[in-house]
C-alpha cells in the first residue's frame, strides 16, 4: 500500500513529510493550518499505519520519528478530547451490559439493513467501509496483551487465537474478510479502500488504534472490543440472511456466518474474562470500560447512519 | 475438556471439546478450542450458542437452563 492521498492541508503536509525525504530536513511546522476533521482523521489513520504495515513508498524507520510522533499525540489528544466529551454527554446505560442492550435494541443497523433492504451495490460500498478495519482485524488489540494481568492476558489471548485463525492461516478473519471482498467483486488488497474511507470510517479504527496503544487506556481498550463483540452475533445472522437474499457468493457469507458462532464464544471472554478480570468492580475502572464500549457503538452508529439510506416513505 | 462457566442468562463456556453429541444423536464437531452451548434453546445453531438469549431477556424472557437441549 502507497501513503493515501490526503484530503487537506495537515494531509499535504504529513504525505510531503513522508515521502520526500528532501523536506524532512524542514522539519513540521509548529503551527498547523485550519484543518477539516477528515484532513486530521487521514492525517492521524496514516501516522497509525506506520506501526502497522506501514506504507511503499514510506521509510519504515519513521514509525519511531520525533516530529511525526509529537503530531501524532496533538492529534490523540484531540481525539481523545472529543471521545471523552460525547461520553460525558450521553445520557443511556453507563455500564457495558446496558450499553450493549441499548446499541442492539436501536433502530435499522448496517445489519438489519443488509438483512430487509439493501442492494448488492449497498452491500459493495458497506463491505468497502468495513475493509478498513477487517482487513486488519484484531490486530490492533495484539498491543495490549503484554501490558495484561495472567488472568485478562490469558483470555484475550484465547480469544486472538481464535480470531488469528487457531493455527490455520485460511481461517484468520482477516483473511476471510480477503476472500469476501474478491468473491463481492472488490479488491481484497489491504488498504485498497482507504483512499474512499470517510471520516466516519477513519474516527472508528483511529479509536481503536488511540485506546490500543497507549497503555493508560488498556480498559477503554478492552471495553471497546467486548462491546464489538457482543454487537456482533446477531447482527452477522442478519447479515448473512441479507447476503442469500441478494445471491452474494458463499465466500462472503462464510465470513459473517463464521462470526456468528465465534463472537457468541467472544463477547463473554472478553465481557467476562477481560473486562470483569482487568476491572474486579472498582467503579473508576469500569467507567472507563463503559468509555470504551460507548465510543464502539457511538461511532459505528455514526458510521451506519452514513450507510444505510432513510426508508422511503410508503 | 474443561467447563469455564456458564454465563447469567446466557451460553455455558466449555474448552477443550472435540465435538458434542446432541440430543438427536447428531455429532457436532467443535470448531474452536472454546465453544458457547446454547441453555436458552433457542438458538438456530444448537448445540452453540448465536446470541438469541439476548433477544429472549429483551422481551423479558429467561428461559436458561442447564438441562436444556444441549446434551452434556
Amino acid at each position: 500500500m502507497r501513503a493515501p492521498t490526503p484530503r487537506g492541508p495537515l494531509g499535504e503536509t504529513v504525505h510531503d513529510y513522508l515521502t520526500r525525504p528532501g523536506l524532512r530536513a524542514l522539519g513540521l511546522p509548529d503551527h498547523w493550518p485550519v484543518s477539516t476533521d477528515e484532513d486530521r482523521a487521514l492525517a492521524l489513520w496514516t501516522l497509525y499505519e506506520l506501526s502497522y504495515r506501514g506504507f511503499d513508498d514510506v521509510d519504515d524507520a519513521l514509525e519511531w520519528d520525533p516530529a511525526l510522533l509529537a503530531l501524532r499525540g496533538r492529534l490523540e489528544q484531540d481525539l481523545e478530547r472529543r471521545l471523552r466529551r460525547a461520553w460525558t454527554a450521553w445520557d443511556g446505560p453507563r455500564d457495558l451490559p446496558g450499553i450493549v442492550d441499548h446499541d442492539l435494541s436501536g433502530g435499522e443497523g448496517t445489519s438489519s439493513f443488509v438483512r430487509r433492504r439493501a442492494t448488492a451495490d449497498d452491500v459493495r460500498a458497506i463491505l468497502v467501509q468495513k475493509s478498513v478495519y477487517h482487513l486488519k482485524e484484531s490486530d490492533p488489540h495484539g498491543f495490549v496483551l503484554p501490558r495484561l494481568e495472567p488472568g485478562p492476558k490469558a483470555a484475550l489471548a484465547e480469544l486472538q487465537y481464535d480470531e488469528l485463525g487457531n493455527g490455520d492461516p485460511g481461517r484468520l478473519h482477516a483473511h476471510l474478510f480477503a476472500q469476501a471482498l474478491e468473491a463481492a467483486g472488490l479488491d481484497p488488497t489491504y488498504g485498497a479502500y482507504v483512499d474512499q474511507a470517510t471520516e466516519a470510517t477513519l474516527t472508528l479504527n483511529n479509536a481503536m488504534s488511540l485506546f490500543c496503544l497507549h497503555r493508560r487506556l488498556r480498559h477503554a481498550a478492552m471495553g471497546h472490543l467486548a462491546a464489538f463483540e457482543a454487537t456482533s452475533s446477531l447482527p452477522s445472522a442478519d447479515m448473512v440472511r441479507g447476503l442469500r437474499r441478494l445471491g452474494f457468493d458463499e465466500a462472503v457469507v462464510r465470513y459473517y456466518d463464521e462470526h456468528v458462532e465465534a463472537d457468541a464464544v467472544h463477547e463473554h471472554l472478553a465481557a467476562r474474562d477481560i473486562c470483569g478480570r482487568m476491572t474486579g468492580g472498582d467503579p473508576a475502572l469500569e467507567d472507563e470500560v463503559g468509555f470504551g464500549a460507548f465510543t464502539c457503538v457511538d461511532l459505528e452508529a455514526r458510521s451506519a447512519a452514513e450507510l444505510v439510506p432513510a426508508e422511503a416513505a410508503a | 475438556m474443561s467447563d469455564a462457566g456458564a454465563v447469567d442468562e446466557g451460553p455455558r463456556l466449555v474448552r477443550g471439546v472435540g465435538f458434542v453429541v446432541d440430543a438427536d444423536g447428531t455429532t457436532n464437531v467443535a470448531a474452536r478450542p472454546v465453544v458457547a452451548l446454547c441453555r436458552c434453546a433457542a438458538s438456530s445453531r444448537r448445540p452453540w450458542c448465536d446470541g438469541t438469549h439476548r433477544v429472549l431477556a429483551q422481551r423479558g424472557l429467561t428461559p436458561v437452563s442447564d438441562a436444556g437441549r444441549t446434551g452434556p
